[in-house]
Parts: structure tokens; C-alpha cells; sequence
């Protein structure tokens, strides 16, 4: 089935299959897990039940999404090493000790609360159940703080030396840390998956709207998810703009591929809304475009010259079609989901947001939108890298471990049997947990607490 | 005479043990699953590890992610080296760690969690006997780099001490539930102790006979003065755990037999590594060599000596609260 490929484009594949389905779940329960301790606490501090019903409701939610973020991820901890070892051998000392503090800072926190959380709120009463979900929602955000640090290191890598085996030597953990990109990208992805998450629970609250307007805790959800969306949407624009700025200073042949400038421009380069690149010919067909707003978004200044891929070595160059589409699919859902936040304040303006049928179904379309625009950033970022792991110093192509072809072949249809089964599963089981109706004991067959002991 | 990589191969070996034993438990809860007949038992004995396991798992994320960190040699020569195994292992985790929490999303479809729940933790435990068999045979290293075949890890020696993990997990996890269960589950789990435990130290007898076999080094390091010193004491105390152990299940003692097995298994953890120091990946690769840049053992260290303790304390914390033989009526889920 793979007959083609090499192992290199195999490895590529399996890690580009693993971490796509991997990244679906952080991305869901970051915000997931920071929902349930806002839940819990509002709980807590106004004795309103409707905040415990939606707790218990997205808490059964949550520790299925967890477990398969859980099992997934181990997976990407191993992978390093059997497919990419020597990435490892090489970039291991910088990225190493990062990897190392989200297991120690995040992993272990979360998992060390985790089973309070879910379990013991009859056991340790209702300040320390408080505490270990908050400690769940803090280690959600520690572990992305600390992968994305890794991630941005190999995009915008500072603070070391090389030494003579080709191994990174950290000498400033401070500049490794925080590299140049590191702050835009963590503020992106969380507030990405704060997005993602307010997204899908706004989606379950508009489904259960359609079919009942009048439930508590359906109407308190609707409202929260969407006023979520309505404050953080442009907030995301505004950051993904700063992020953009940042990457075309570090990174500025990602820029030119995610806009599809073959060409340089020297007076004031066009923005390209929509094409076809075309890499053959190094331009885009039917391209769609506005002069020289490329120039005004990225320099701020209608004519300022912008290079093009003309000036960049083919063998530097990343894919260029797989980078200027996904980066088109980011942008139009955050613009889509812009719409929706607005919306929903008009709505709520007239007194109509629980009575808004368009709203609701416009909800429901949208539920699944913010996990398409976290895969299709990091498509846009990781494919942009290309063709380097360690942007520009080292390449993909010399950060193989000695496998042969048809080990990663086997491996590759062993893990996406394994994950469409698997993960098929889940999310079938997500669907149905979501379709339940928020109220007290919404599951069919389930005691609702836990007894004494 | 200490320096950082030793204190970190110490961290390291510290990680990979407590994974081993704490999830050591939790596997062998799976394989002894297909034993449990009602789905009543069987509900209690997953819920005795639900609000567990996660963090035991954590543990292997540690090994991994902290041999990355501070033996990134290591790690890129011996995962290649175990591609197989570990790739399988890491399939088998997602089967049984999905099911804890598939198992209670469906009643049609229970049976079928079920056996991805036994068949994930033995393979998985399999998998982890057999690379401990690898690395005990000797991983071939050139030029920083796996030497080997894809096959090499495969010989009746990784097989045995496949099998040998396997019927460990179950002895661990038969122990771990007549600490935790009352009535017919006990008494069930207390009747597969006894065999379960007279076959794991058989095969750690035979497996510490063959394994000076595999590499004459190792029949130095114990044999040689002044470790022989240190290794005496270890089969001595193994001898005590023994008979704790049999005198706990015979005398109806809840609690020692669990912590005499995990004895056991900290004893042969500590025979490894005497057979292995000072190396970290034999027969050739030392501990020293394998090592990252003092910069990274550091920087690493720092955080690790502030939060290791702070885990083992709301890890034990956690253990606490779940603490006590599990109500038959009280379902977690």
C-alpha cells in the first residue's frame, strides 16, 4: 500500500497521523478542564445547582476526552525515538529537559488530581475537590506552556552552541525558553483551545435549544459558550496577526508561502484571497487578490517591498500549496466564528439569544469548526518548517533514525487501524454523552454520586 | 565519585521502577480479567485502579521523556533498537487505557472493551518483558547510532522474560486485589497467589541463571568483590520476601502479600542494575557516554529535585484518599 514511499516520507506521515489526532483532544480538554473549574467555583460561590448540573454533565465529557488525549500522547513521547532518533540524539539536549518539566510541571499534576476530580467529592469535601480541579485546569495549561516552548524552539531556535557530534548544546535556558516565537504561539493555542471548547459546548447547548428553550442549564451554557466566542474571537485575530508579524521577522519564507508570493514585490505586494499555487510553474492560477494589501497587513505601509520565493533556494522551500490552503482554512473559520460571536450580542441584545433557531443550527455547524482550525494551523506552522525539524539548521531528511521503509510502513497502518478504531469509538461515545440533556443525572443507568464509605 | 549522570540514571531507574510496579498492578488487574466471571467482580476490579491508573502511566511518560532529556543517546539507540516491542506496547496501552473508560459508555459493546482491556494490558506487559530481555541480551551500537537488525530482539530469552513480566503483573495484581476486595473476589485472588507467585520466582530463577549466559560481564559484576558485597544481600532479601509473602496468603493477611510482591519486584529491579552498571544500554554504551551536556543535566535537575517530592506527595495523597477495601456497592463511574 505504501510501496512508493520512502521512510523518511512514511516517518513523516506517521508523525503528521499521530500528533493530528493527538493535538484534537489537548485542544478540547485545555478549555474543557478550565470550563469545569469556572463551573465548579461559580458553583460554589452562588449555590446556583444549574452550575453543578453543567459540571457533572461536562466533567463524564471530560474524562473520556482525557483518557484518549492520555493514550495518544504516549505515543508521541515514544516516537522521538523510534522514528526520529537522530532528532533526538542531536536535539534532545534543549528540547529533552523541556519535555522533561511538562511531565514533572503538568502531566503528573494533572493526572495525580484527576482521579479526585472525577471520583472524590463525596471523600475530601467540597474545598479540596475545588483545589484538585483547579490543579487540573492549571496542569492542562503548564503542559501546553511547556510544548509549546519545544515547538517554538525548533521554529525560531536561540540559547545554544553546537558541539562535534552535531548535538545542541543549551548555553542560556532562558533564550531557549523563551525563543522569539514562543509567546505568540502559547497565547494562539490557548486561547485556540478556549475557542475550540467554547465552540463545541455552544454547538450541544444549540442543539438542546432547538429541542427545548426553556432548560436552565442548556440556556446558562449557550450563553457562556457564546459570550466566550464573542470576546475571545477578535481577541484570537488580533494574536494570530502578532504571530504572523512575528513569523514573517523569523520565518519569512513560511510568510511567503502561506500568502503565495512566487514572485518578490518590490512596490507593494497584493494579497492573494484565493488561487490555486501552482508549484510548477512558481504561481498561483485564478488567484483572486487586492493590490498591495499584503504589504499593508504585513509592513504596515502600502509599498513597501516584500520578497518572494524567487529568492529562496527550491531545496529550502516548504510545500507550497499544503501551507497557503490551511493557513485560508484557519483564517476563514476565525472570521466565521467572529461572525457568530457577534451575532450572538445582537442577539442577545434584542432579548432573542435563547429564541434564535438560526443562531442555534448556525451553532451546531460551527461545533466542530475550532478542531478543523487548530489542525489547520498547525498544518500551516509545521509544514511551513519545512524542510527543516530544527528551522534552518537541521533537515528533516537528516534527522531519520535508521529505519527501514517497510517497519514504518507496518507501524503506520498498525496506528491508523488502531486510531480509527479506537478514536471512532470515542467520539461515537462523546456524540452520544453530548446528546443527553443537561439536568440533574442526565445518563441512563448511572447513580449520581458516589456513596459514603 | 558520583557525578550528575549518575544521579540522573539513578532518577531515571527510580522512574522506570515506580512505573513498573504501579502499573505493574493495574496490568495485571488486565490479565487477570478473563478470571473475573461476573461483571459484577469485574467492575469492582477496574474500579479499584480508575482513579489510579492515569498517574501510574504518567511514570512511563517520565522514563521516556526523562531518558530524552538527559540520555538522549540512550534514547535514540534503544527505541530504534525496540521498534517492534514498542510500538506494539504503545498500541496495547491505547487499547486497555480507552477502556476504563469506553467500558461504562456502552452496554452492547461492554464485551468488547473487555477484551481490549485483557488483551491490551498482557500484550503490553508482554512487550515490556520482552524489551527488558532485549536490553539484558545487548543492543549493537556503531558510530552513535543502532547497529542491529529489525529481529534482534526476538529469542527465547526475550520470550522467557516476556512471560516472566506477564505472570509478575498478574501476582502483583491478584495481591493488589485481595488488598482491596472483600468476600469472593478475595478469596478467588488469594487462590491464584499462590501459583502466580511460585511461577514468578521460578522464572526469576531461571532468568538470573541464563543471564550471566547472555554476557560473562554479568557474572563478574555480582561475583567480584566489593559489589558482591552489595549483591548478596539482594537474593537474601529476596528469600525474606518470600516468605512473607507465603505466610501472608496462607495466614489470611490482606496487606503483606501486595507489599511483599512489590518487594519482589524491587529486589530483581535491583539486581538489573547491578548486573548493568555502568552502563546504561549494554553490553558497550556507559552511563557517562550516554549522557547529555552538563547544561541540560542541570537545568533538568533544578526542577526535578523541587517536584519530584511534591508528586510522590500528591500521588500518595491521591492513594490515600482511594484508600480502604472497595465498597461493592460504590461505582466511581
Amino acid at each position: 500500500m505504501f510501496d512508493s514511499f520512502s521512510a523518511e516520507m512514511l516517518a513523516r506521515m506517521q508523525f503528521a497521523f499521530t500528533i493530528s489526532f493527538h493535538i484534537i483532544f489537548p485542544a478540547f480538554s485545555i478549555g474543557l478542564a478550565n470550563f469545569l473549574a469556572v463551573l465548579n467555583a461559580l458553583w460554589l460561590a452562588t449555590g446556583n445547582d444549574t452550575y453543578r448540573v453543567l459540571f457533572d454533565y461536562w466533567k463524564k465529557i471530560f474524562a473520556v476526552a482525557f483518557a484518549m488525549g492520555v493514550v495518544s500522547g504516549i505515543t508521541m513521547s515514544y516516537q522521538f525515538g523510534t522514528n526520529w532518533s537522530v532528532f533526538s540524539d542531536k536535539a534532545g539536549p534543549v528540547i529533552g529537559p523541556l519535555m522533561a518539566y511538562e511531565v514533572l510541571s503538568a502531566f503528573f499534576l494533572e493526572a495525580g488530581f484527576l482521579g479526585i476530580m472525577l471520583f472524590g467529592r463525596e471523600r475530601v469535601g467540597h474545598k479540596l475537590h475545588m483545589f484538585a480541579t483547579a490543579m487540573v485546569a492549571f496542569g492542562t495549561l503548564m503542559s501546553a506552556t511547556w510544548i509549546l516552548s519545544v515547538n517554538s524552539w525548533m521554529q525560531t531556535p536561540a540559547g545554544f552552541a553546537m558541539n562535534d557530534q552535531g548535538q545542541f548544546i543549551p548555553e542560556d535556558w532562558w533564550a531557549i525558553v523563551f525563543n522569539p516565537s514562543f509567546p505568540y504561539r502559547l497565547t494562539h493555542m490557548v486561547i485556540a483551545a478556549f475557542l475550540t471548547t467554547s465552540f463545541v459546548v455552544g454547538g450541544v447547548a444549540g442543539w438542546h435549544l432547538l429541542r427545548d428553550h426553556t432548560n436552565a442549564a442548556t440556556r446558562k451554557m449557550f450563553s457562556m459558550a457564546l459570550w466566550m466566542a464573542a470576546i475571545v474571537a477578535p481577541i484570537q485575530i488580533f494574536v494570530g496577526d502578532m504571530h504572523g508579524l512575528n513569523t514573517l521577522e523569523h520565518q519569512p519564507v513560511k510568510v511567503m508561502a502561506m500568502e503565495g508570493h512566487f514572485d518578490s514585490h518590490p512596490d507593494g505586494a497584493p494579497l492573494i484571497l484565493f488561487g490555486i499555487p501552482n508549484e510548477a510553474e512558481k504561481r498561483v492560477d485564478y488567484a483572486v487578490q487586492i493590490p498591495k494589501l499584503s504589504s499593508l497587513i504585513l509592513k504596515h505601509h502600502l509599498d513597501a517591498p516584500l520578497d518572494g520565493l524567487d529568492t529562496i533556494d527550491d531545496a529550502d522551500e516548504p510545500p507550497i500549496a499544503i501551507v497557503f490552503f490551511s493557513f485560508r482554512i484557519m483564517v476563514g473559520i476565525g472570521f466565521a466564528m467572529l461572525g457568530v460571536g457577534i451575532w450572538s450580542l445582537w442577539a442577545r441584545y434584542q432579548g432573542r439569544l435563547y429564541d434564535a433557531k438560526w443562531l442555534h443550527r448556525v451553532a451546531v455547524i460551527m461545533a466542530p469548526s475550532g478542531f478543523v482550525a487548530v489542525l489547520a494551523g498547525w498544518i500551516t506552522t509545521e509544514v511551513g518548517r519545512q524542510p527543516f525539524t530544527v528551522y534552518g539548521l537541521l533537515r528533516t531528511s537528516e534527522s531519520l533514525a535508521p529505519v527501514a521503509a517497510p517497519a514504518v510502513a507496518t507501524s503506520l497502518i498498525a496506528f491508523i487501524i488502531t486510531y480509527f478504531f479506537v478514536f471512532g469509538a470515542g467520539t461515537f461515545y462523546l456524540l452520544r454523552l453530548m446528546s443527553y440533556v443537561p439536568e440533574n443525572n442526565p445518563f441512563p443507568g448511572e447513580p449520581k454520586e458516589i456513596a459514603h464509605v | 565519585m558520583f557525578d550528575l549522570a549518575d544521579i540522573w540514571a539513578a532518577i531515571i531507574a527510580f522512574a522506570v521502577l515506580t512505573y513498573v510496579i504501579m502499573d505493574g498492578f493495574d496490568l495485571g488487574i488486565g490479565i487477570l480479567f478473563p478470571f473475573l466471571k461476573t461483571e459484577h467482580e469485574r467492575d469492582l476490579a477496574m474500579n479499584s485502579v480508575a482513579p489510579v491508573w492515569d498517574g501510574n502511566e504518567t511514570w512511563l511518560v517520565m522514563g521516556g521523556g526523562g531518558l530524552l532529556a538527559v540520555f538522549p543517546l540512550a534514547y535514540a539507540i534503544v527505541l530504534p533498537a525496540l521498534y517492534m516491542p514498542i510500538t506494539l506496547m504503545l498500541l496495547a496501552l491505547i487499547f486497555r487505557g480507552v477502556a476504563f473508560e469506553f467500558r461504562w459508555r456502552t452496554k452492547r459493546w461492554k464485551p468488547v472493551w473487555d477484551v481490549a482491556f485483557i488483551g491490551g494490558s498482557t500484550t503490553a506487559a508482554f512487550c515490556q518483558g520482552i524489551a527488558l530481555g532485549a536490553l539484558v541480551q545487548g543492543i549493537k551500537v556503531a558510530d552513535r547510532a543502532y547497529a542491529g537488525g529489525w529481529w534482534d530482539w526476538l529469542s527465547p530469552f526475550s520470550i522467557l522474560t516476556g512471560f516472566a513480566v506477564v505472570i509478575g503483573y498478574a501476582l502483583l495484581g491478584a495481591t493488589w486485589l485481595v488488598m482491596k476486595t472483600e468476600g469472593d473476589i478475595n478469596a478467588q485472588m488469594r487462590k491464584y497467589a499462590t501459583p502466580l507467585a511460585i511461577g514468578t520466582l521460578a522464572l526469576i530463577g531461571v532468568v538470573s541463571l541464563l543471564t550471566p549466559l547472555q554476557n560473562p560481564v554479568y557474572f563478574e559484576r555480582w561475583f567480584t568483590w566489593p559489589q558482591m558485597g552489595f549483591s548478596m544481600i539482594v537474593p537474601a532479601l529476596l528469600l525474606c520476601a518470600t516468605y512473607v509473602l507465603f505466610k501472608g496468603l496462607r495466614s489470611g493477611k490482606d496487606v503483606s502479600p501486595f507489599l511483599a510482591s512489590l518487594s519482589i519486584f524491587i529486589l530483581c529491579f535491583a539486581g538489573i542494575g547491578i548486573s548493568f552498571y555502568p552502563n546504561i544500554i549494554p553490553p558497550s554504551l556507559s552511563i557517562q557516554e550516554a549522557a547529555a551536556p552538563d547544561s541540560s543535566l542541570e537545568f533538568a535537575l533544578v526542577g526535578t529535585v523541587i517536584l519530584l517530592p511534591l508528586i510522590l506527595g500528591y500521588t500518595a495523597y491521591a492513594y490515600w484518599v482511594f484508600r480502604g477495601k472497595m465498597d461493592p456497592d460504590e461505582g466511581y463511574h
